[in-house]
Formats: structure tokens, sequence, C-alpha cells
């Protein structure tokens, strides 16, 4: 081996190590930044509910409680949508299926600030008017039992809060779950579906039992990755959540996220307060990396054991 | 398995059918919704004055948005500069020297974390890096941040172009004689090198409308992008965050939408240019 070849690896090592670095960078200084507030509350910062600068007291409670709710509602909205339009674009003619994925793609590219001002300009209004009215008269959910917990005594609400958001998280991640399940909808052996359609299985069949079964890992990874994208999403969520510090109080309520209370205080806080939101995005580092262990379990093990 | 009549049976997969139909239906029906949303609200607003004048506070004549999509760009430009050159070497090395081994896997691992790490992360590390020792917000602030942002992306997709290169090729010009790192940077890399400018172009175009980042480590300012290094700089992402949340005047939103108009366009056409370039050249 030549010299500069020795130079050359060791010149790309040092690129890719540069990833180890970072991350180990930004897990050391959130934890240095944040040690003042894990010092002054212990971990009863986890379950704090206060957020109140003037006493100087903080909790964790309701920022991660609003992160799970808004995270909760938009996969529950993507899943379904995911699977469908996955299974479409594998289903279609070739030249119209990667015409309709290219364009699925385009909804991850545009930024999440228009996300968020369409959000604000166009679906706050909305779901004010039409939607929220709707579901608690219309649909009657509000007659249900818990109903009244859901959607508050009066069943409306301001427009704002976490149902809207979910409603534009689960636009925002939908590309990128429904990515992967197309992959892995493509995967499935031609063979087998085939000898499925050959003993006289409906499409629903063929993809209830052939398809998603033999995916399953693969689907839930996808879901993992829609996960860790809403969690952390910042801009979109800001524009409608209403930020407001308090915990859920149903899905109409305002209320707000670990992302937003970051993106609304930071700048102006010092001392305690900074520390605290420091910790606050220490909470979310560890719940991303949590969620992105789950993602490459499920991912990287994809085929093998089938 | 249970018995079902053949109506039943085909009426489920006739809801199916519909139901997916329905479903991509929304959402390109709610992507089209959107963009027509910003089309017909940014079109109204845009005039030859908020393209070339600087923003100004609230009331004052002539103002436009300028200096944030100047700023916008130097930074997403600055970004690519930090980003691309280390993000390369490490696909290089993923792909060409570690392959399999522990310790590529755990860098992989890495960087397949970091690209799922929530934007406004990065933002709160690079404050603690940049703008707590040097004490003050500035322009640099985010463009390191973004850098950040694109160098997993870049990382993961060279990688993957990399290993589409067939291996005869790499055999075949190291047969030749030429070195390892000759042979990797003319031969593989060049036969690569349209799947590395889609790759570098789509994560530039995506970090063009990153905002979280930006928050607290360029700020905003109304000015143009003087003090780069040393003061707060103007970003279209976070002007529009700061025209349509913090400011009741309708002027101020139309110039929001005017700002977004711009950024979807320039987004849009760099996604859609090097999708179809890419799509030509793969047959």
């Amino acid at each position: 081996m030549q010299r500069s070849d020795t130079l050359f690896r060791y010149t790309c090592l040092g690129g890719a190590a540069l990833a180890l670095l970072l991350l180990a960078g930004i897990l050391t200084q959130l934890g240095m930044h944040s040690a003042p507030a894990w010092q002054h509350f212990g971990l009863s910062f986890l379950w704090g509910s206060d957020w109140d600068p003037a006493a100087d007291s903080y909790g964790a409670l309701p920022h991660i409680l609003g992160t799970l709710l808004t995270t909760g509602i938009s996969l529950a909205l993507a899943i379904p949508l995911a699977l469908a339009v996955a299974l479409f674009i594998t289903e279609v003619p070739e030249w119209l299926g990667s015409l309709l994925s290219h364009g699925v793609d385009l909804l991850a590219a545009i930024p999440s600030v228009i996300y968020g001002m369409w959000g604000l300009f166009v679906l706050v209004p909305l779901m004010q008017e039409q939607v929220q009215p709707f579901l608690a008269e219309t649909l009657g959910l509000l007659s249900l039992p818990g109903g009244a917990w859901l959607l508050g005594e009066d069943g409306y609400g301001s427009g704002f809060g976490f149902l809207t958001a979910g409603v534009i998280l689960a636009l925002m991640v939908l590309p990128y779950m429904c990515a992967v399940m197309r992959d892995v909808f493509r995967m499935t052996p031609p063979m087998l579906r085939e000898s499925a359609y050959g003993l006289g299985c409906t499409r629903l069949e063929v993809t209830r039992d052939i398809v998603m079964r033999y995916g399953v890992r693969g689907i839930v990874g996808g879901i993992f990755i829609g996960m860790g994208r809403a969690l952390g999403e910042t801009m979109a969520v800001l524009f409608v959540i209403g930020n407001l510090m308090e915990s859920p109080a149903g899905l109409y309520s305002c209320g707000t996220t670990i992302a937003a209370t970051l993106a609304n205080n930071f700048a102006e806080a010092t001392g305690l307060q900074q520390s605290a939101l420091f910790a606050l995005g220490l909470v979310l580092l560890l719940m991303s990396f949590g969620i992105q262990l789950l993602t490459r379990y499920y991912l990287s093990k994809r085929g093998e054991n089938n | 398995m249970k018995n079902r009549t053949a109506f039943f049976r085909k009426t489920a997969d006739l809801l199916l059918n519909l139901a997916a139909v329905l479903s991509i239906a929304l959402a390109l029906g709610g992507m089209g919704w959107i963009l027509c949303t910003v089309f017909s609200h940014g079109c109204s607003a845009l005039s030859w004055e908020l393209l070339t004048a600087p923003s100004k506070p609230y009331g004052e004549a002539g103002a436009g948005v300028a200096n944030a999509l100047l700023g916008t760009l130097i930074m997403t430009a600055g970004a690519t500069l930090l980003a691309v050159p280390p993000a390369l070497a490490g696909g290089i090395y993923l792909a060409e020297f570690g392959k399999q081994s522990k310790a590529a896997d755990a860098l992989r691992f890495c960087a397949n974390v970091m690209m799922g790490l929530p934007s406004i992360l990065v933002g709160l590390f690079v404050y603690a890096l940049l703008v707590v020792p040097s004490g003050h917000f500035s322009g640099l602030a985010g463009t390191v941040a973004l850098a950040i942002i694109m160098f997993p992306v870049i990382m993961r997709t060279t990688e993957d172009m990399l290993l589409m290169v067939p291996d005869t090729l790499r055999e075949s010009a190291l047969a030749l004689g030429m070195s390892r790192m000759r042979a990797t940077l003319c031969i593989v890399a060049r036969s690569a090198r349209n799947g590395l400018a889609t790759g570098i172009l789509l994560s530039l175009a995506r970090v063009s409308g990153e905002t979280a980042p930006l928050l607290f480590t360029a700020l905003f300012a109304d000015t143009w992008p003087e003090d780069f290094f040393t003061g707060p700089t103007a970003s279209a992402p976070v002007l529009i965050t700061e025209y349509t949340t913090n400011s009741p005047f309708e002027i101020m939103h139309a110039m929001g939408w005017g700002a977004a108009l711009v950024m979807a366009a320039f987004i849009l056409t760099i996604n859609i240019a090097t999708r179809c370039i890419f799509h030509e050249n793969r047959h």
C-alpha cells in the first residue's frame, strides 16, 4: 500500500468519525448545560408540572405529555393513510406508481415553516368553524362516554391545539412512513403474491395475509421513523399548538410540546430557566434516541428471518 | 380462515381499493392545497420592492425581504461548503474501507441517529458550542448548525451511491496499477457523480428551509448580512416565523407569504429538477 493511500484512508476515517464526535458532543453539551436543573430539581423535574420563571420552578410533565399526545394523534391519522398510499403505489402500473411516489416524496421537501403558515392561516380557521363542531355535534362524539373529556365541556375549540397540530404532523410524517412501507411491499416475492391470487384471494386478502405479514417488521420500522419525525418537529407545531404551558386537557385544548417550548422560550431564557430548557432538550434527545434504536432494530433485521 | 360469501369478500376488496384511492387523493390534495395557498397569497404580495429591499420594522415604507433571502443563500452555501468535504470522505470510508466492520457499523449507526435527531436539538448544541463562548448570535453559528444537519444525510447517500458502482470497475482500476486513492476518486466517485450531486442538492434544498436550528443561533436582524460573523443575521424561514406568529399586521403576513413563495419555488425547483435529471440518467 502506498503512503498516500494510508493517508487517504485515515482522512476518510476522520470524516466518518465526525458522526460519532458530533453525536457525543450533542449529548455532553446538553448534559453539561442541563446539570444545574437536574441538581436543583432532581428527577422530579420529569413529573413536575409548573413552569414559573418568577418562582424559578420548572417541570417537564406538560411538555412531555403534549409531545406524546401530538405524536399519538399524528400516528393514528398517518398510519392507515401511509399503508393505503403505499399499497396503491405498489399496485398501480409502474409509470404511475413512480410518478405518484415522487409526488408523495415532495411532501417531505416542503419546509416545515410553510406547513406552519398553512396551518395557521388555513387549517386553524377551518378546524374552528367546520371540523370541531362537526366532530362534536354531527358525529355526536360529545355525547359519547368520555367525549366531554376528549373534546372539552362544550365541544368547541379555538381551532388551535393538539388536534390541529396532529393533523399537520400526520401530513408531514406521511412521506417518510410511506417510503419505507413502499419498499417493504415491493420486497414481497412475486411468487408468494401470485400464488395467493392463483388461489382466488382478493387484493385485500393478499395484502392482509401475504404482503403485510411478510413485511411486518418493515412496517413497524416505518412507523417508528414517522414517530421520530413527529416527536421532534418544531415549527409546524409551534404555529398551531397554542403555546400554553399546561398539560393536555383533551383534543381541542391548547398546550405545548418540548420542541415548541424550546423554540418559544430559549432565546430569552437565562440562568435556571435556560438550564431547565436544556434539560427538556436532553429528554427529547433521549426519547428520539430510543426511537432510533427501535427503528434500527426493526429495519436492520428486515428480511433476515423471513 | 373464516368462510365468507363471495359478495362480502368482493365488497371488502372494493372498500380497500376505494380507501387507497382516497388516501392518495388526500395526500396529494393536501400538498396541492398547501402549494396553492402559498402561490395565491405569495403572488399578490410579490413585487420588485419585496425582492430587493431589506426588511424594516413595521411602519417604515419600502420594506422587503431581500436581506433574509440573501442570508438564507449565504448560510445554505456556507453549510454546503462546510459539510460536503467531510461527508464525502465519511461516505467513502463506509463504502470503500469500513464496509461491514464493527467500526463502520457503529459510525453508520451514529449517522442514522443524527439523521433522525430533531433539528432544534442541533440548534441547542450549536448555541452551547458557539454562541455561549463567543457571547453573540451570529450567521456563522447558523451556518454551522445547518452543516451539522446536512452532514449525516450526505454521508449516507454518498455511501449508498458508491455501493451502487459495480465491483468490477474497482478491480479493473486497481489492476491497471492505480493507487486506491486514485481508483476511488477518479473511477468510483466519478461514475457515481450524478448520484452524489443529487444527494448534495436534495440535502441543500432541505436545510435551506430549516427554521428551528436558526432560532437561537442566527436569530434575526433587520439589516443586510454585513456582520455575518459577529452579529444576528436574517434568514427567510425565521423571517416567515417572526412575521406570521409575532405580528398582527396584514402587511407583514403578506410579506411572509411572499418570502414563503420564493422559498417554496426554490426548493421545489431543485427537487423536481434533480429528480428528473437523475431519472433520465438511470435509463
